[in-house]
């Protein structure tokens, strides 16, 4: 009880300057198991700490009060107690205690898929994010963690925004699987399959000494995303992805190859059959959704294929080289098409007839000019980072001793020693 | 096509009055020794007559197998009988005995007494001939012991056993002194390679061969350029096969009858050519030679050298007037002459599994040829021009696009077809902007895995320390 008092009283005391946030951080990683001892009774005393100017010690205070299960009670009034502390920390303070910020954001995540508000926790889990990461750059733990409520919640866009970041450093492996899976699902769900593959494929390729559920998952859907965006499935994973991946993935994933091979011969029955022969894998898998996406894109890429080759068709005609089962039905499509932007063409009704026509796109305006130049900074200042980081590599001490022992020798002087260890 | 059906009918009507002799002759020539290969049905027998040894067997055996009418076929089995009687195979006289199925009455069943002497005498011959290959050997001489191998291949390749007459024939390698016994090695193991349809064998002894120049007479020449020729028409390789067979020279004559005859060569390289050179060779190799007046001065090697080929072509004069009409764009008449040769073609041992590519090249490359000048075609047109419907042509053009042959776009409504150019502005400017993309994609991704990786290596580094 003393203890508990005691350590308020510190909190209170010592929040103000850097010095002694750092010296309360030794005091309350003291204290910490005995705080955990009390979790139960801990809730009134949050009431005297301010959540601006004591971040640290309400964080730890709150960690141990969240310790325990959720139950419906403690659920609604932790969720908004948990918000109005991210919203209102300090960021140089939590800062101090990473593990235990994440584990309190985990807490509330839990707490609001518990009561099926996923809504609720994401912009605290926005804001959170914004105050743990060391840059925009920067992987953190939380990043899945607000993907996955973004998905539940079913709020793309928010996502979507976090997503525009791009990310170079990376905490720990793991998040970066789970925060492109969820991204490449976020992307799918509002039909950017560019950037959907994109994140696929850094989960697939990235590197890992073992094979992991979400890769396998990932690569199921980057079978999909790959068929409805290219039409077709590159056979062999490229150089540079881990080789656990080249050897196992294919075969964890072998419905799915087999609708590529089925989708690459064109012939529209067959994959429809081999659909609905395999409907309950996808659906175990919850990808029916994108699979009835593949079958309608083949019928896309055959109209697309029919605009290199004709400058005006019939709509009869189309049906028929496409395996429609009617003018009708054709018409719909091309119109689809026309609406997405797909193709561009005119429909003529009085003769069923569809004229095709040109990209009017001339590349002549200034948006166009304006869209190149800032796509050549961009990639300047791209290579820039490249050109650090093979400098950074190459003086690593690790790095250069590894390839002074494996160098070849050719001259007598080249049997110096080599230095293993660089003394600094 | 309406050609083919009136030669076929033409057939019928030939074999009831019981004479193919008197099939009515083909309007571009009234000579009496007609042209074998032509539109008219085959006359098995000049045919035949054409070819000797072992060649003429198997051509008669495979006509009899592959054509559709009964007569015919028994002609040839009978034929063929005959033949082989003279010979010694006794393997293949069973083969074509049962094949007659003993429809050409007593004469042709199957005469065991003369399989039974046959097979005796082989089997003496045999022995006498592995008696004197060991004494040559006791004795190492090597010339007897190369003509014993030979005599040993002999012997094989009349009896049918192949692989064996092979294996001898090869055998005499090691024994050949000087550059004629390598050349009369390599003419026995091609022919045998030849029958047994092996022709990648078949060219590396045409080149081991010609490593030998000074004994290379021109009949001999000409005989290696055919089989060239052939292993290139096997592999489907048209455009060497044309090449090569464009340079066998007249002093082929007849002497390489057991092989190939001057009419396979003119048809074979007349119809490769056609379909795989372009017009510029076309020209260069065939066609100035088919006008009457000999060039002033020469311009081009490969015309002088080439007068020969007209003399060949004279042989199939269909062949001649084909390519002629596909040069001067007369599409209609050369695919007609094409229709007309078709079903003799497919008789042709070499040719029969060729045939379809050859002339849907040949097609092809008139489509493509016909729309080259234009800016617009009408499809009517063009459809009379190649006698078939719109649809059809609709539907062959719109393959030849896909395939990226023709640039053109088809204006399905009013039947037209319009030439396309792709504008090179905007190709290259989308272009850059996907190179651009995916550089940027592809940046990021590996700085990203640099980063995963220096940090499991940062794990690894400090588990050691």
């Amino acid at each position: 009880m003393n203890s508990v008092e005691g350590l308020v009283t510190q909190i209170q005391g010592l929040s103000s300057t850097a010095s002694d946030v750092l010296s309360l951080h030794n005091v309350l990683k003291q204290a910490d198991d005995s705080l955990h001892a009390e979790s139960t009774r801990l809730l009134p005393f949050l009431d005297q700490l301010d959540p601006s100017k004591h971040s640290l010690g309400y964080l730890y205070f709150l960690e141990a009060c969240t310790a325990g299960p959720v139950t419906t009670e403690s659920a609604s009034s932790f969720v908004l107690i948990i918000a109005r502390f991210i919203s209102s920390c300090a960021a140089e303070q939590i800062r101090l205690a990473p593990d235990k910020f994440i584990s309190v954001c985990k807490r509330l995540k839990d707490q609001v898929l518990f009561l099926e508000e996923p809504l609720r926790a994401v912009a605290p889990m926005l804001a959170a994010i914004r105050k743990l990461q060391s840059s925009t750059e920067n992987l953190t733990t939380l990043h899945p963690e607000f993907l996955l409520l973004c998905l539940l919640a079913k709020c793309y866009k928010t996502g979507l925004s976090i997503l525009e970041e791009d990310i170079f450093e990376v905490d720990q492996p793991r998040d970066l699987y789970l925060y492109c899976y969820y991204g490449g699902m976020i992307c799918i769900g509002k039909k950017y399959f560019r950037k959907a593959l994109e994140l696929l494929h850094n989960v697939v390729t990235a590197p890992m000494s073992t094979i992991n559920a979400i890769a396998v998952e990932a690569y199921k859907k980057y079978i999909l995303v790959s068929l409805i965006h290219h039409g077709q499935l590159s056979t062999s994973l490229p150089k540079y992805a881990s080789t656990v991946a080249q050897r196992n993935l294919k075969s964890f994933c072998q419905p799915y190859v087999e609708l590529a091979n089925s989708y690459t011969n064109g012939k529209i029955a067959d994959l429809e059959a081999y659909v609905q022969a395999n409907m309950e894998k996808f659906g175990s898998d919850n990808n029916l959704g994108l699979v009835k996406q593949v079958v309608s894109s083949i019928y896309k890429r055959n109209i697309q294929r029919l605009t290199q080759t004709y400058l005006t068709l019939s709509l009869q005609d189309i049906a028929n080289t496409v395996q429609l089962n009617s003018p009708k039905e054709a018409e719909m499509h091309v119109l689809q098409m026309i609406q997405d932007g797909e193709i561009y063409a005119t429909i003529n009704q009085k003769d069923g007839m569809v004229r095709f026509l040109e990209d009017p796109e001339q590349y002549k305006t200034c948006e166009m000019i304006e869209r190149v130049d800032s796509s050549i900074q961009r990639l300047m200042t791209l290579s820039k980072k490249l050109t650090v980081l093979d400098e950074l590599m190459s003086s690593d001490p690790m790095y250069l001793g590894k390839v002074g022992r494996e160098r070849q020798r050719f001259d007598f002087d080249d049997f110096d020693s080599v230095p293993q260890r660089f003394n600094i | 096509m309406d050609g083919e059906e009136d030669a076929s009918n033409l057939m019928m009507e030939a074999n009831s009055t019981g004479g193919v002799d008197e099939a009515p002759l083909s309007s571009t020539t009234t000579r009496r020794n007609r042209p074998i290969i032509s539109g008219e049905p085959l006359d098995i027998e000049a045919y035949a007559g054409l070819y000797t040894g072992r060649t003429k067997i198997n051509r008669l055996i495979f006509i009899a197998s592959h054509c559709d009418n009964p007569a015919m076929e028994l002609e040839a089995l009978r034929m063929a009988s005959d033949e082989i009687k003279k010979g010694e195979n006794t393997q293949l006289y069973r083969e074509v005995v049962q094949k007659i199925e003993g429809r050409l009455g007593p004469n042709y069943e199957m005469d065991t007494a003369w399989c039974s002497m046959i097979e005796l005498k082989a089997e003496q011959r045999k022995e006498k001939l592995e008696s004197e290959l060991n004494s040559y050997r006791t004795n190492l001489i090597k010339e007897s012991i190369r003509m014993g191998y030979n005599d040993f291949g002999d012997f094989y390749y009349a009896h049918g056993a192949l692989g064996d007459a092979f294996k001898s024939y090869v055998r005499t390698r090691d024994y050949c002194t000087t550059s004629k016994h390598i050349i009369q090695m390599c003419l026995s193991a091609i022919l045998v390679s030849i029958e047994m349809v092996q022709f990648s064998n078949v060219s590396s002894y045409v080149s081991k061969a010609e490593q030998t120049p000074e004994a290379l007479d021109p009949p001999t020449t000409a005989k290696l350029c055919c089989a060239a020729g052939l292993a290139h028409l096997e592999a489907k390789k048209y455009k060497l096969a044309a090449r090569k067979f464009l340079e066998v020279g007249l002093e082929l004559g007849n002497s390489y009858s057991e092989v190939i005859v001057p009419q396979d060569v003119a048809t074979y390289g007349g119809l490769c050519a056609l379909a795989s050179f372009d017009r510029t060779e076309l020209k260069a190799t065939i066609l100035s030679l088919l006008s009457p007046a000999p060039p002033l001065f020469s311009i081009h090697n490969k015309v002088i050298d080439n007068i020969n080929f007209r003399d060949f072509l004279e042989l199939v004069p269909e062949v001649r007037e084909l390519i002629n009409d596909f040069y001067s764009s007369h599409y209609a008449s050369c695919l007609e002459y094409l229709g007309n040769l078709k079903p003799n073609l497919i008789l042709d041992i070499h040719l029969y599994d060729h045939v379809e590519t050859l002339y849907d090249q040949i097609r092809n490359k008139a489509l493509i040829q016909y729309t080259l000048p234009f800016v617009s075609v009408d499809m009517r047109m063009m459809a009379d021009a190649f006698k078939t419907s719109v649809a059809g042509l609709e539907k062959e053009l719109e393959a030849l696009i896909t395939d990226n042959q023709i640039q053109a776009r088809i204006d399905s409504h009013n039947k037209i077809l319009y030439a396309r150019h792709a504008d090179q502005r905007n190709a290259t400017f989308q272009r850059v902007l996907q190179t651009g993309n995916e550089f940027d994609r592809d940046v990021r991704a590996m700085l990203l895995r640099a980063n995963l990786l220096k940090h499991d290596c940062n794990l690894k580094a400090s588990r050691k320390v």
